[in-house]
């Protein structure tokens, strides 16, 4: 037990020097809603979302990048914390094209706005992460009602040339978990905050497209957005989240063995996010998150090939397989094993690669095997 | 790795040579970056290359290709003149060091930076940057190995490490960043010639017997295989008759491509299992379809010895099946029954017959994976190797002294070449290249020239060449980049069409086999 504590809801706790009141309070399950808060990166407090009341401070104190000071008071849901978090998720709201349908929205407004968002993103569809929205989350749960204030026109157009990304300026709120995670987690350097005040904008390179940056595409800024900004370019509007289901497993690029979840539609792999797990923390690089297509590919061996004559045909599993054996049975009898070799992959697993050598030197009696470990 | 990844971002100085570190391993790459931007460690980055990494670096030494032994000595000499060798950690955990002692000897910074081209003041800065740190972390890949003295380059890395004591403990190690994603599986399960599983040497007789019991048979060789790079040969010979190949695209990997395809020509028989009609597959008298990553239960083991789960999300399509399903159907069509319910009773045993993976199940790996050796069920796994000893006991240091590349330009092919991998491909591209953003990134191969031999050739960016070897010719565009330095160019290795195998060099290291992937000597023009 710390000799200082604070108290958080009337309860005590106790804590390190130099943590921070959010930190205490996830610690205990006491949940702080944030939004710019990036784990690995240093708070800014830029969204306010997290603000709280401290006895004794003059103004709401931001939880993510307040130290704790010992017999500090803390209330995290006083009818004025939630007040503020209202005008704030109502003016983030009311910033760009956020037509999530947030409930309660009867009026006349609510109708033309939703058109004049759809004619702006092309699409007759809801803002393309409806249901994955931590913005849209937080209007639900602190109830928000879109009494909107007058929306401000979208000031930048959706940036749609890149591969992989697509920009949507209309739906950012600055909130710069982006910005941290390509330059404090990734350490790309790509973007930036660029501009001031209203005109404030998420720039790369002096304001050039992603393609045309220092960018290469690792998406941490896609997975770290917490509202609709930034989405993958591919499944934009075909890939809800509700309809997916994820499967945690390992990457098949490069050997440091990225976590990751699959998300699978009708027995497709139609998205790849990272795992907060080690050894890569939430982390992808440009191939783990987006060179799935391999898998979906047309151009998938599906059947036994035997060739004759020079061309291939189709052959069953059964003929395959016994040709394929009756020939290595006939080649180790006459020449002996150790003419014979297996190459096996860095590919497969290690239970396939257990089988091939144990194959290899149980049945073709020989230890000619390898792999590319030198390619 | 001797150590872990997480480990990288705890050093104090990190020296990475020979791995394009943010291009062929990004999320590792943001360790280094991080450690070196935010955490103030020193970054030494040493490639012939001007890397991403060279940007967060405190010094860039730029080696002549094939010069790995000559700057390494180089830095233990000024080691050792300056006194900044850790004297407790060589006298407690190691041997040969009177023999190093007298091997580094001549390789003075002004001898050094002659065959290197290295600046003489760097190669001192260097070394005491490295020295002088608490802990000091090397990073090596592909640059280091695939050369003729591939197996010397890492020894001579080992001996930096050791004589500086940045070995056994968090923030050090020598750290080799695997390439593939189960390399180290690959290797760990005994698909190597000399080795069974958990590199129990196939030359032990006792080890055959102890096979030879756990697998039910009888007569297992004890004569230590072939290599990839000498089965080849064997083939074009005509001593090696049958070729089973799973997962490996030889026609594009291989050095030398022209003999490569002229060897698994003369193989008798050619069974090919894969994913794709690759390549390789297409020279085959049997394909065997097989399924993907995604389509599998199973495990793959990362760079830093960490055993993970592979979990099935997909079915795979049409006929294809397990890898190990169609292997098993082999063997036990030619009279071994070899019968297995699911990949997580192979791993049972693997347990069975691996001492460091004996103590791995899949119900421990469910949440988060395990480092080897992991000898019991109660261990908690190794993240970190050699902190008490080192496998051997001592660790051995090894005088090495520093030979030429197989192949040196000379009038007619006036320019080294060097060969990699580009961020948006991967390796001999028959997955990355069916995602078309990839493709838009990375659509083909290409020379990377330096503006200077740029101007000297004549050549401009786009511009179609040809670029021959001793062995090839290929035909591919000019991009001229701040990376290239003078006198040599690179070109991704990816690509079937300008396939940059067809100029390599075949030359191995006599111990590990490797080919000097690295170094060759070429030619360039402009493309008719």
């Amino acid at each position: 037990m710390s000799a200082q504590t604070l108290s958080i809801n009337g309860r005590e706790f106790g804590f390190e020097p130099g943590e921070t009141i959010l930190a205490v309070a996830r610690r205990h399950h006491i949940d702080i809603p944030t939004l710019c808060h990036l784990k690995g990166a240093m708070p800014t407090g830029a969204c306010r979302i997290c603000v709280v009341e401290v006895v004794g401070a003059k103004t709401l104190l931001t939880a993510c990048n307040t130290k704790v000071d010992a017999g500090m008071q803390v209330q995290t849901e006083s009818p004025t914390v939630v007040a503020a978090r209202k005008l704030i998720i109502q003016l983030m709201l009311s910033s760009g094209n956020h037509n999530c349908a947030v409930p309660g929205s009867d009026r006349q407004e609510w109708t033309d706005f939703q058109i004049k968002v759809q004619g702006e993103d092309g699409s007759n569809q809801l803002c393309p992460v409806w249901g994955d929205c931590r913005l849209q989350d937080l209007a639900f749960r602190y109830q928000v009602s879109p009494e909107r204030l007058d929306v401000t026109p979208a000031r930048y157009p959706m940036e749609t040339v890149n591969p992989f990304i697509v920009r949507d300026f209309s739906r950012c709120i600055n909130c710069g978990r982006c910005v941290q995670a390509c330059n404090e987690v990734q350490v790309n350097n790509a973007i930036q905050f660029g501009y001031r005040g209203p005109e404030a904008k998420i720039i790369a390179a002096d304001d050039k497209p992603l393609k045309d940056s220092d960018c290469v595409f690792c998406g941490e800024c896609v997975q770290v957005c917490p509202v609709g900004a930034l989405v993958e370019k591919e499944g934009r509007y075909s890939v809800r989240l509700w309809e997916t289901q994820q499967v945690r497993t390992t990457c098949s690029y490069c050997g440091v063995g990225c976590q990751l979840d699959l998300h699978v539609k009708d027995n497709r792999v139609v998205r790849v996010t990272g795992v907060d797990a080690p050894p890569n923390n939430g982390s992808l690089c440009v191939k783990g998150r987006f060179g799935y297509h391999f898998v979906n590919s047309p151009e998938r061996l599906t059947d036994p090939l035997i060739k004759e004559n020079g061309k291939f045909r189709k052959a069953s599993w059964d003929e395959a397989l016994d040709l394929v054996a009756n020939k290595f049975k006939k080649i180790r009898d006459t020449h002996g094993g150790d003419s014979m070799g297996v190459l096996v992959s860095a590919r497969m697993t290690n239970e396939e690669n257990y089988v091939a050598q144990k194959f290899t030197r149980a049945v073709l009696k020989t230890n000619n095997i390898d792999h590319c470990a030198r390619l | 790795m001797t150590n872990t990844i997480a480990d990288i971002e705890q050093a104090d100085v990190i020296l990475v040579t020979g791995s394009n570190t943010t291009e062929n391993h990004p999320v590792l790459s943001t360790f280094v970056k991080r450690a070196a931007k935010f955490r103030g460690a020193k970054l030494i980055v040493v490639d012939p290359r001007r890397i991403k990494l060279t940007e967060f670096a405190h010094f860039w030494l730029r080696p002549n290709l094939g010069t790995d032994v000559a700057w390494i000595n180089g830095l233990m000499h000024v080691i050792l003149k300056e006194d900044l060798h850790k004297k407790e950690f060589i006298q407690n955990r190691t041997e040969g060091f009177d023999a190093l002692r007298k091997v580094v000897e001549k390789y003075t910074p002004d001898f050094v930076e002659g065959i290197t081209g290295i600046p003489a003041e760097n190669i001192v800065a260097a070394a005491r940057m490295f020295a002088q740190a608490k802990t000091g972390s090397i990073l090596y890949c592909m640059g280091i190995t695939q050369h003729i003295s591939g197996t010397d380059n890492v020894k001579s890395l080992a001996n930096l490490a050791m004589l500086t004591g940045h070995l056994g403990a968090p923030g050090t190690g020598v750290n080799p960043l695997r390439g593939q994603n189960n390399v180290q599986g690959a290797c760990d399960m005994g698909g190597l010639p000399n080795v069974y599983t958990a590199y129990q040497p196939v030359a032990d007789l006792g080890m055959a017997k102890k096979m030879e019991d756990a697998w039910g048979v009888t007569g297992l060789s004890t004569q230590p295989g072939l290599t990839v790079t000498k089965m080849l040969p064997k083939a074009h010979s005509g001593e090696l008759k049958a070729l089973y190949i799973i997962g490996e695209n030889p026609m594009v990997s291989d050095p030398d491509l022209n003999h490569a395809e002229k060897s698994l020509k003369h193989l008798d028989f050619l069974v090919v299992q894969d994913i794709f009609l690759t390549e390789t597959a297409q020279l085959a008298d049997v394909v065997l379809p097989s399924a993907c990553f995604a389509e599998k239960e199973g495990t793959f083991s990362n760079t830093e010895r960490r055993v993970q789960r592979v979990r099935q999300a997909v079915t795979p399509p049409g006929e294809s099946k397990d890898d190990w399903w169609i292997t098993s159907q082999i063997a036990t069509r030619m009279g071994y029954a070899m019968q297995y319910p699911n990949s997580r009773a192979i791993f049972e045993e693997i347990a069975r017959v691996t001492p460091s993976y004996a103590g791995i199940t899949y119900n421990r790996l469910e949440n988060e994976g395990l480092h080897w050796p992991c000898p019991t069920e109660e261990h908690p796994g190794t993240p970190i190797l050699h902190t008490q000893q080192f496998t051997r006991g001592k660790g051995m240091f090894h005088a090495i002294e520093w030979i030429p590349p197989a192949e040196q330009v000379d009038e007619e092919y006036p320019l080294y070449l060097t060969t990699g991998r580009v961020l948006y491909q991967y390796h001999t591209g028959t997955m990355t290249m069916k995602s078309a953003d990839l493709n838009e990134r990375a659509p083909e191969s290409f020379v990377e020239i330096s503006g200077k031999d740029a101007e000297k050739y004549k050549l401009q960016e786009g511009d179609q060449v040809t670029i021959a070897s001793r062995r090839g010719e290929i035909r591919v565009r000019v991009q001229i980049q701040d990376k290239a330095v003078e006198g040599t160019v690179f070109i991704p290795f990816h690509f079937a069409q300008g396939a940059a195998n067809k100029l390599t060099n075949a030359a191995l290291d006599p111990v590990s086999g490797i080919p000097e992937f690295k170094v060759c000597a070429v030619r360039i023009g402009k493309a008719a």
